[in-house]
């Protein structure tokens, strides 16, 4: 069946933006509340003409704010609906008081994240600090490198939100402008296919259900907000194993398989090893098959999952290598990149630990080109003091 | 006893109905509490609408007085009674 969809697979020209709007048409949530305006990204845009058009039954709620826009997807979430929403930047940062409820509360609602620099100084363009201040959310958190994978992780993730074993929210994050305003050929499933693969969400205690009533985000006194948490964070520990299933399920389905939990690119043998989240990755391939045609053996760790963190799947593929460069794009300020952090207490459960290197890029937008990524290796190679923070594209 | 985190729904789930008949809301009273004159109640019943416990207690349909076990003191009964039946009076040593 799988062969014979990729026979006949047809791919159209669609932005990142469109491509998730695609995926929440075919995901068929019955409530999408949204802020209508900026920050707000083309894909709740396009979302919306397709509701207008009658392509799928949804009830779009406008509402005054982003974290109006949340709260009424807490509450609809409870209420037993599928849910999904889209923001970026300032609007996230609105949202991020009930995107924590959200988790706590384990509704599994969807939100497509355009992620864009955060205020001050005022900026509309991409980096990752929106997503970044959101990593603490309790939100399972997957970065697409282009607009198929912004559409296929987005109907693999919102099955994985809903799944008994995880019931977390998931924010699937495209690069803003990069990816949400850039068109490519992306292959779509037929819309049977991926209503097949979602199936209906069944809520666990639906609050429309009178016949079993339920108290839903009660006050939790110091005697029971532990233990709450503690249930956030088995399920966070139950995602890498659904989504390693899922992606064999949606392999058969696409053609297309996500396999693990980060893209491993000309990994095998490098020495030297480049660890990128979002559309730079394809920059970095770039990058790297320039460098390997100058025998240099350096290859790519993309991952997909940021939250949870697969700190025992990376810390196995950078053992033993010679140094690794973490590209973060967002600030920590006063400490490293979040991804240097993470990978630098990853690599605690090993003994043959790489150099690692700190690149802080493409902040508010700034443009990253090939060269600049291919000239990382020469620190690397040349055993550059890695106790700094570097800054690539940066006037100093 | 208290719950171990997995023996608890997840989500701090409160399974099941009028569950707030086992806390007490009544302890922790704002210091005024609701009385009504029943010559001016006429059974409307907005009183027992609008409380957020389940305070008003009502037999065959005619409100019969509060129950102060549960009655925290909002005054909402009060404001939306239409006769205004309810007063609320000043209370002195808690509940
Ligand atoms: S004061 Fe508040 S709690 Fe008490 S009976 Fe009136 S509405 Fe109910
Ligand atoms: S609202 Fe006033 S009149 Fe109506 S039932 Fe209550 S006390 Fe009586």
């Amino acid at each position: 069946m799988a062969l014979k969809m990729l026979e006949r697979e047809e791919r159209t020209l669609l932005t990142g933006a469109e491509a998730a709007a695609h995926a929440m048409r075919q995901l068929r949530p019955a409530v999408v509340p949204v802020y209508p305006i900026t920050p707000q990204t083309p894909i709740i845009e396009t979302f919306a003409q397709f509701v207008a058009d009658g392509l799928v039954d949804t009830e779009i709620i406008n509402v005054e704010s982003e974290h109006s826009a949340m709260s009424a997807a807490v509450g609809a979430s409870c209420a037993g609906a599928r849910v999904l929403t889209a923001t970026s930047s300032q609007g996230l940062a609105l949202m991020l008081e009930i995107c924590y409820i959200a988790s706590a509360m384990r509704c599994p609602i969807g939100m497509a994240v355009g992620s864009r620099a955060l205020s001050g100084p005022i900026n509309i363009h991409c980096d990752h600090s929106d997503s970044m201040m959101a990593r603490d959310a309790g939100w399972i958190q997957i970065f697409c490198e282009n607009a198929q994978e912004a559409y296929d992780l987005s109907v693999v993730g919102q099955r994985l939100a809903e799944d008994g074993r995880v019931l977390l929210p998931v924010m699937t994050i495209q690069d803003g402008f990069t990816i949400t305003h850039s068109a490519e050929p992306v292959a779509l499933l037929p819309d049977d296919a991926v209503a097949e693969f979602v199936g209906e969400y069944q809520a666990l205690y639906p609050l429309l259900d009178t016949d079993h009533p339920t108290t839903q985000g009660p006050f939790a006194l110091p005697d029971y907000y532990f233990e709450i948490k503690r249930q956030q964070v088995d399920a966070m520990a139950n995602v890498g194993g659904v989504w390693s299933e899922l992606q064999e399920e949606f392999a058969k389905l696409s053609g297309r398989y996500y396999r693990g939990v980060f893209e491993a690119y000309k990994l095998d043998d490098a020495d030297y090893v480049y660890v990128i989240l979002g559309a730079t990755a394809g920059t970095a391939k770039v990058a790297i098959d320039r460098l390997r045609r100058q025998r240099k053996r350096v290859g790519l760790l993309k991952l997909w999952l940021f939250r949870p963190f697969p700190a025992r799947e990376i810390a196995q593929a950078l053992q033993g290598r010679k140094a690794v460069a973490i590209l973060d794009r967002a600030l920590s300020l006063g400490s490293w990149g979040p991804l240097y952090s993470e990978i630098s207490a990853a690599l605690n459960a090993i003994s043959a630990r790489p150099v690692l290197y700190n690149y802080i890029y493409g902040l508010g937008g700034r443009d990253i080109r090939p060269e600049q990524l291919m000239s990382i290796v020469n620190d690397l190679e040349c055993e550059a003091n890695a106790d700094v923070q570097r800054f690539i594209g940066l006037r100093e | 006893m208290l719950k171990r985190y997995q023996e608890l729904p997840i989500g701090g789930v409160v399974v099941g109905g009028a569950t707030p008949q086992l806390v007490k809301t009544g302890s922790w009273r704002s210091g005024q509490k609701p009385v009504y004159d029943q010559q001016r109640c006429i059974h409307c019943l907005l009183c027992w609408v609008h409380c957020p416990e389940a305070t008003i207690l009502i037999e065959r349909g005619q409100m019969r007085g509060f129950d102060y076990e549960h009655c925290k003191g909002c005054g909402l009964c009060a404001e939306h009674c239409p006769t205004g039946a309810i007063q609320m009076l000043k209370e002195t040593g808690g509940s």
